[in-house]
């Protein structure tokens, strides 16, 4: 290889490092801090010794973490409002932009416009009115009949099921299948049902996991403000609420990053499953025959 | 079983109008290949029978039922897609199958039936692959395959050879014939390629903007084609057209003659002019003269032709084999 070419070889990978190292830096800040007392925590803070595994290491703060807050507990709320609401989320979305895309009906430009506009509309902006209405909706589950849906945890997946991004990458991805299959479905005998369900699901394993990650990442990050809003009860708290704990008289930032670096387990291992689908729904643009 | 007619078929897609007041008979059994330059609507002829497209106005029967309404499964159709249109995720048994598993039949019946459409199309071997391990040719199989299992009233192919390479599709043109004879159901088969309509169809439909220029056999076509439209479309190398004072001769705006019907003259003639390209195909070559006040004119000549590129030529033609149009109408002699 001549010298020039190595030269850029080696600057594209002293770039593609540094990049990489911003995005690790902070993880591994939190795994090292989460090994270290307070103090020596602090003390560190302020030089390269932050990352590094030095001083006096151990898994204290781990333990003290699960002393203060019922992690398990927390973790099993979080997971299991992200999952249900992925699984419907998926379900429901990508059944929308299946009308969206093969299907014939009066107003579907204008109903698609309105929603890609809910892009633009943040979610602070419309929390009081949709606490206002969730608090007056009747339910009937296990407990019996309820007149609201405060304290529960459908409260915390059904108003974030249905969402314009994932309608739009379902749309997208739609778009690029070639129409012909759906054709030669409908001409097979499949129904609108049949051809979603039998022939572009199968598909989109690409896109599911697209949209299964940064459902996941939107839902398992930002239960803070909405669950503050509608949670009173312990019972029903995600992993964000469960910080509260450690913000109390006397702050234990290494608890605090002990507590951290467990709730990030449950993301790193949904990435990590899925990475290579997701991915792949980057790098494609279509499918070829 | 079989029998087609479009009645009065009409086609807007929004404020244009793509078949114009349309009328067709395609009779049970027939192989009708539907052809005509790019834009023509043969393509839309054919979703509009397949009910892939709504129509506008007018009928559509098959067996002289009405089916202008009735979703596409509901036509005892099978439609063979240009692309193939095979599901990239299930094997070839599955995609040639998945007609029968959507009508729940039972699963030996539906193994039963993919083999014997297998045997058929010689793809007992690849019955457990998937689409992307075949070659172009095997993929064009398994749609065909697909269509056979359903055992439908009418076939309707849309271009299925046109992605295929020069020697498969020869090779497939033969093959599909002879499905055609061997299972004698009816087929509308749309294309461009004129070869392809001469060589397989029964009837032969050639459409020019939405309207229907004539329908007949190949022969037919090629020996008295009725419009100056057909007369150019069908036939290759493409006919002679000649006007002014060569069509005045003849009584008419328009003369037609074949490449094959022109000879090289000895004896002085008016269609005097310089050889611009030579063909030579074995058993005959191709002469490309530019004509003085003319298009180029080509001549089919038998065997081998000793002249060369910008050699003086004189062509000629028997008045037995002329085609005279006017206003674009054949006038028969």
């Amino acid at each position: 290889m001549p010298a020039h070419k190595m030269v850029g070889l080696a600057l594209r990978y002293l770039l593609l490092i540094w990049i990489a190292m911003i995005f690790i830096f902070p993880i591994l800040f939190m795994f090292v801090s989460s090994l270290k007392p307070d103090l020596q925590l602090l003390m560190d803070s302020s030089s390269l010794r932050a990352f590094l595994p030095v001083g006096d290491i151990s898994f204290n703060n781990y333990t003290s973490a699960f002393d203060r807050a019922p992690i398990f507990f927390f973790i099993f709320n979080s997971v299991m409002i992200t999952g249900i609401t992925i699984v419907c989320s998926l379900f429901l979305c990508s059944l929308s932009a299946f009308s969206f895309v093969f299907l014939t009906w009066k107003g579907k430009g204008v109903v698609f416009a309105i929603i890609l506009a809910t892009f633009i509309v943040p979610f602070e902006t419309i929390a009081i009115p949709l606490l206002l209405i969730v608090n007056n909706l009747p339910w009937i589950g296990l407990e019996g009949f309820k007149t609201s849906w405060i304290n529960s945890y459908h409260v915390q997946i059904i108003p974030f099921i249905a969402d314009a991004l994932t309608i739009f990458l379902f749309v997208q991805y739609f778009r690029d299948l070639p129409k012909d299959l759906v054709e030669a479905s409908r001409i097979d005998g499949a129904t609108w049902f049949q051809v979603y369900r039998r022939v572009i699901m199968p598909l989109s394993g690409p896109i599911v996991a697209t949209a299964a990650i940064l459902k996941f990442l939107m839902m398992y990050n930002n239960q803070l403000l909405w669950p503050i809003m509608v949670v009173q009860e312990e019972t029903y708290r995600p992993v964000m609420l469960g910080l509260q704990y450690f913000f109390q008289l006397n702050t234990q930032w290494g608890e605090i990053m002990a507590y951290l670096t467990i709730i990030t387990i449950p993301v790193l291992l949904f990435y990590l499953v899925l990475q290579k689908a997701f991915i792949a729904s980057i790098a494609s643009t279509g499918i070829k025959g | 079983m079989g029998h087609v007619s479009l009645k009065s078929l009409n086609k807007f897609y929004g404020d244009l109008e793509v078949i114009p007041n349309l009328d067709l008979e395609i009779p049970e059994g027939s192989f009708t290949v539907l052809v005509g330059p790019s834009g023509c609507g043969k393509s839309t002829i054919l979703r509009l029978i397949a009910g892939l497209e709504e129509v506008t106005k007018g009928e559509i029967l098959i067996d002289d039922n009405d089916v202008t309404y009735l979703e596409p499964s509901q036509r005892e159709i099978a439609m063979v897609f240009q692309s193939y249109a095979l599901y990239p995720h299930m094997t070839v048994a599955e995609n040639i199958g998945f007609g029968l598993t959507l009508a729940k039949l039972p699963k030996s019946d539906i193994r039963k039936r993919v083999l014997e459409a297998a045997k058929i199309l010689q793809l007992e071997e690849l019955l457990e692959r998937k689409p992307k391990a075949l070659s172009g040719g095997q993929r064009q199989r398994v749609a065909i395959g697909r269509a056979i299992t359903r055992n439908p009233k009418v076939f309707l192919f849309d271009e299925p050879l046109s992605n295929l390479d020069a020697s498969l599709r020869s090779q497939m043109r033969v093959e599909l014939t002879e499905l055609h004879s061997q299972i004698k159901a009816t087929m509308i088969y749309v294309t461009h390629d004129q070869v392809e309509a001469m060589t397989m169809a029964d009837q032969i439909v050639v459409l020019s903007k939405g309207n229907i220029e004539q329908v007949g056999n190949p022969m037919e076509l090629y020996e008295f084609p009725q419009t100056l439209f057909v007369a150019r479309f069908i036939g290759s190398p493409k006919m002679n057209i000649f006007q002014g004072e060569v069509a005045a001769k003849y009584q008419c705006q328009t003369l037609g003659v074949r490449p094959e019907h022109m000879e090289i003259s000895h004896d002085g003639s008016i269609l005097k002019g310089s050889i611009r390209h030579i063909e030579k195909l074995g058993a005959d070559t191709l002469v490309y003269s530019q004509i003085s006040g003319y298009d180029t004119v080509t001549a089919r000549i038998i065997g081998k032709l000793e002249m060369n590129i910008g050699d003086q030529i004189s062509l000629k033609f028997s008045d037995s084999h002329v085609h005279r149009f006017n206003d674009g109408i054949r006038i028969d002699s």
